[in-house]
């Protein structure tokens, strides 16, 4: 056992009260703007962890840098707010050092996908068992507004002021093709459905990434309600659900179906459309995902929100601690002794 | 027939090949074998960077030098003694190198029209007079050992590629030393495979009877053994030994070692060695990038580990931001710095001293981070080592200079056991009620180790600005004054563990020699010599750049000269002129190779001559 191991065992609290989503919360004044989005998130994530049975000492919230990664500082755990872009590489850091954690990575748009872009597809690549909200507001909100990695074309910001000519990133889509095991998308508006995909996410072990959009009040007021406000989103948002067939709209009259391997609408209400020809989602089903994920983003197909994609890979944290196991049990523990002198040393006598 | 022996007490030989001739081998059997009858020994492995460049060409010789004798022998020698060269290529680019009336030894073979086009040879140099000032053997190695192999149904070209050990062989008989360790160590490697087993041993045995029986050999050498404490001891590189330095360490303090490092040459080695360590509890993510590599290593040092990174001056190029953080956070972390010959891609494979400046300045803001610069191949060892241990006892991060020429070159090194090792402390936060993040240790300035796992004692920190003791975010004006001071304060009181800076030589007078990092070996030589020549000198080596030895003022003020020699264009001695307000006087060598003493002896002579 290491020091810093017998430590934990010291400190490991005896009575263990149970835990409300008010032991979650700071004493700081929360300092997003009144309206923004993340405010939904932040109190999700306190009603959340109380539930998980993890005790509150081995939960790590890590951020970057921007409007979001102030997350930590409002999560009464043990919160690391790190540097614009590097949240991932020190939480993977993190969970190696200690896998018993539950690592939880907040950033955005900005630093998730533009700054961390390389170390966003990494980490997922390696399947680090670290949960990563990407709160998306498609600006840079806390450097006064400037267009984003995921900010739509002809966008007007301060630096487009003639309108964005970037193409956008689909961060579902990046992060299936990056061979994420579990890819939802959220909106804060719908504190349910953030609820529930949040809770499934917690429960997945290996890399688990949640696109959530999170309006700016400021600089991007009202750029998610076509999917995200009452009066639209049953005609623009489809929500997926396993074993379902992807049917939307209001009247739930409208459903997907493949053509040319394509997805495209059709009419329920047509007596020529077969029911049997939808599309029925599997969360199993990387290929569903990439094709459900890569909705809506060039052509006019509903949004869809949901659980994209579930399955399970041993994780990195978990491999590189069962490397370390298997050779100390093949081998034995090494004597440090013996490594120092070598297998060609001699002796001067 | 008799020979002729003659005492040496210092020889430089050169091993040199084609990349495929194995010279890095004969190298370092020999250097091996020259060490373990107890003679002092120093090397270093020069090869291109290229990976298998084509055969026979300039660019594409391999070589190994072997500095040896019955003293320190402190760095890989200035001028060659005995050369061996397998080709055209090989004779034609150590050709500088060479001693007035050094020993060539050739492979003839390597001489046909071919190799000596390759080599852009207008004529062969054994045959049109242009080795005259040297003492030429050229030896048909693979017709030789043809017939010494007749018996064994081997290729024409597995019997060429047992020349190797011919020249071993033959070194062995130059410098009257004994087989049997080689031939323990052949069979061990090839004992199941009969044949080459066989045909190696044989290689080597004829080599030495090659030397024996010659007439063109009159004399060999005999080499009287240095004085080496008792003990056990092996050849290391500079890099086997960092990596050895932060194992050691960890397994020292109890903790796991995390190392997050991107590969980067010449720095690369130490996570090559580091990855095999698995059985030591080594944790390792080869990360996507330089700036992954220490932003994963902050986070393991965050939750507990002692955590290292490794690079090369690129690298450090890219970590500068996530020092910034470290230093804000306050974690213990080591980063070893390899230097190479800069800016930008520069001479990857080739060492030089100029990161000094970035190690110490290089972040925005007032970032303080101490500095240790180790002097030697085996001093990598105790430099990560001393590294470790004062970044768990400071919470700070801590940057080891090293550099390509002590990487890569190797020295024989007393091993010692664990035990005989400084114990290594750190303060785990241990009061759940009084807890608080930016508390310090009044001693050591240090902030508790509060680790996520320990209950209680969550808080919530990160690169803003905080509070003091509380480590609330706030940007009040004089808060931050004050732990800007504090920080920097901290840094400086680590000069308590900073041992007083020793003068070799005379205590006080006119010329003081101060140099740092791997130009010890030249200097110490230099110096030897120079005032066993009953020349007034002193020299002072720093292995800590900051903080500077405490006592180190008060000696520059003894001396009415300074001269410092580095590998850059005179950064210890801005760094020197900066703090002390002294004038000194530089000598600078840029060109991807270390000092030889001769240099540094000629530069010292000049100043001797113009006495102020």
């Amino acid at each position: 056992m290491t020091k810093i191991q017998e430590n934990f065992e010291v400190t490991k609290k005896i009575n263990t009260t149970e835990l409300t989503a008010k032991d979650f919360k700071t004493p700081l004044d929360v300092r997003w703007c009144a309206g923004c989005g993340d405010y939904s998130v932040l109190a999700q994530l306190q009603k959340l962890f109380p539930t998980l049975g993890i005790p509150k000492e081995n939960f790590v919230v890590v951020s970057g840098i921007g409007c979001s990664s102030r997350f930590p500082y409002y999560v009464d755990v043990y919160g690391f707010h790190t540097m614009h872009g590097r949240a991932l590489p020190v939480a993977s850091g993190i969970k190696i050092a200690n896998p018993d954690l539950s690592v939880w990575v907040i950033t955005g748009d900005g630093d998730g996908m533009a700054i961390g872009g390389n170390h966003f597809i990494h980490a997922i690549r390696r399947n680090m068992d670290i949960k990563v909200l990407l709160l998306n507001n498609e600006i840079y909100s806390m450097t006064k507004g400037q267009y984003s990695p995921t900010s739509p074309q002809g966008l007007k910001t301060k630096s487009s002021p003639f309108g964005v000519i970037d193409y956008p990133f689909n961060p579902v889509a990046l992060s299936l093709g990056s061979g994420a095991t579990f890819v939802a998308r959220t909106s804060y508006s719908n504190p349910k459905h953030l609820s529930y995909v949040l809770k499934r996410a917690s429960e997945h072990k290996g890399i688990a990434f949640v696109e959530i959009y999170s309006n700016c009040v400021i600089f991007t007021d009202g750029i998610f309600d076509q999917w995200t406000d009452k009066n639209y989103m049953d005609e623009n948002a489809i929500f997926i659900e396993d074993n379902q067939p992807l049917i939307f709209g209001k009247n739930k009259d409208k459903g997907i179906i493949i053509e040319n391997f394509a997805p495209k609408i059709v009419d329920l209400n047509d007596p020529n459309v077969n029911r049997e020809n939808l599309i029925v989602h599997n969360e199993k089903n990387q290929a569903i995902a990439q094709m459900i994920g890569s909705m809506s983003y060039d052509n006019d197909l509903p949004r869809p929100f949901g659980v994209f994609l579930d399955i399970e890979k041993p994780s990195y944290d978990f491999l590189i601690n069962k490397q370390i196991s298997d050779i100390v049990e093949k081998h034995g523990t090494g004597n440090i002794d013996e490594l120092l002198k070598g297998s060609e040393s001699w002796e001067i006598k | 027939m008799e020979k002729k022996v003659i005492i040496a007490h210092d020889v430089t030989v050169r091993f040199a090949g084609d990349s495929g001739d194995g010279m890095q081998l004969t190298g370092t059997l020999f250097s091996k074998n020259s060490g373990s009858i107890g003679t002092d020994v120093n090397t270093f492995p020069d090869y291109p960077s290229e990976i298998r460049p084509p055969v026979g060409t300039l660019y594409g010789v391999s070589a190994y030098q072997v500095h040896f004798g019955s003293k320190k022998m402190n760095t890989m020698g200035d001028k060659i003694d005995v050369l061996f060269a397998m080709n055209a290529a090989s004779l034609k680019v150590n050709i500088p190198n060479l001693k007035d009336g050094a020993i060539i030894i050739v492979n003839a073979d390597g001489f046909g029209t071919k190799n000596l086009n390759l080599a852009k040879y207008e004529q062969n140099p054994l045959t049109d007079g242009s080795l005259k000032g040297y003492e030429v053997h050229a030896i048909n190695i693979p017709e030789l050992m043809k017939e010494e192999l007749s018996n064994l149904s081997l290729q024409v070209n597995q019997i060429d590629r047992t020349k190797n050990f011919f020249a071993l062989g033959l070194a062995f008989w130059l410098f009257n030393q004994p087989l049997e360790h080689t031939i323990d160590w052949l069979k061990g490697k090839f004992g199941k495979k009969v044949e080459i087993f066989e045909s190696n041993v044989r290689a080597l045995k004829r080599g030495y009877r090659f030397g024996e029986e010659s007439e063109g050999f009159s004399y060999r050498f005999e080499i009287p053994t240095a004085q080496m404490q008792k003990g056990f001891y092996r050849n290391i590189t500079g890099n086997e030994a960092s990596a050895l330095g932060l194992v050691a360490a960890s397994k020292k303090a109890n903790l796991p070692l995390y190392l997050g490092s991107y590969p980067i040459t010449p720095a690369t080695e130490i996570l090559h060695h580091l990855s095999g360590y698995k059985q030591y509890g080594v944790k390792i993510l080869q990360a996507e990038d330089e700036i992954a590599g220490i932003a994963s290593a902050i986070g393991a040092a965050y939750a507990g580990n002692l955590a290292a990174t490794t690079t090369s001056g690129p690298g450090l190029s890219l970590k500068v931001e996530s020092l910034g953080l470290a230093v804000i956070m306050e974690l213990p972390l080591v980063i070893v710095d390899v230097q190479r010959a800069g800016p930008s891609t520069g001479m990857p494979t080739k060492p030089e001293q100029g990161d000094l400046l970035m190690a110490l300045f290089g972040r925005h803001g007032e970032a303080p981070i101490p500095i240790i610069a180790a002097q030697s191949a085996v001093d990598c060892f105790y430099a990560s080592y001393e590294a470790s241990k004062i970044a768990l006892k400071y919470m700070t991060p801590i940057i080891v200079l090293s550099d390509g020429y002590l990487a890569q070159g190797t020295e024989p090194w007393k091993v010692p056991t664990l035990d005989e090792l400084p114990e290594i402390h750190f303060n785990l936060a241990k009061d759940v009620s009084t807890y608080q993040p930016y508390r310090r240790d009044p001693d050591t300035l240090a902030v508790e180790w509060s680790i996520p796992g320990m209950a209680g004692f969550e808080h919530q920190i990160g690169g803003l600005e905080k509070e003091n003791i509380t480590g609330i975010v706030t940007q009040d004006p004089k808060n931050h004054q004050l732990m800007v001071e504090l920080r920097a304060k901290k840094i400086e009181g680590i000069v308590k563990d900073v041992p007083d800076a020793i003068i070799e030589g005379e205590q006080e007078g006119d010329i003081l020699i101060l140099g740092w990092g791997s130009s010890y070996g030249a200097i110490k030589n230099t110096f030897d010599k120079l005032t066993n020549m009953g020349h007034k000198l002193s020299f002072v080596h720093l292995r800590w750049l900051n903080p500077l030895p405490a006592n180190l003022g008060e000696i520059l003020s003894k001396f009415k000269r300074i001269f410092i020699p580095e590998m850059n264009l005179g950064q210890l001695k801005w760094i020197i002129q900066a703090k002390f307000l002294r004038e000194t006087i530089g000598y600078y060598k840029v060109q991807g190779k270390p000092f030889t003493a001769i240099e540094i002896e000629d530069e010292l002579l000049k100043l001797l001559n113009e006495k102020v």
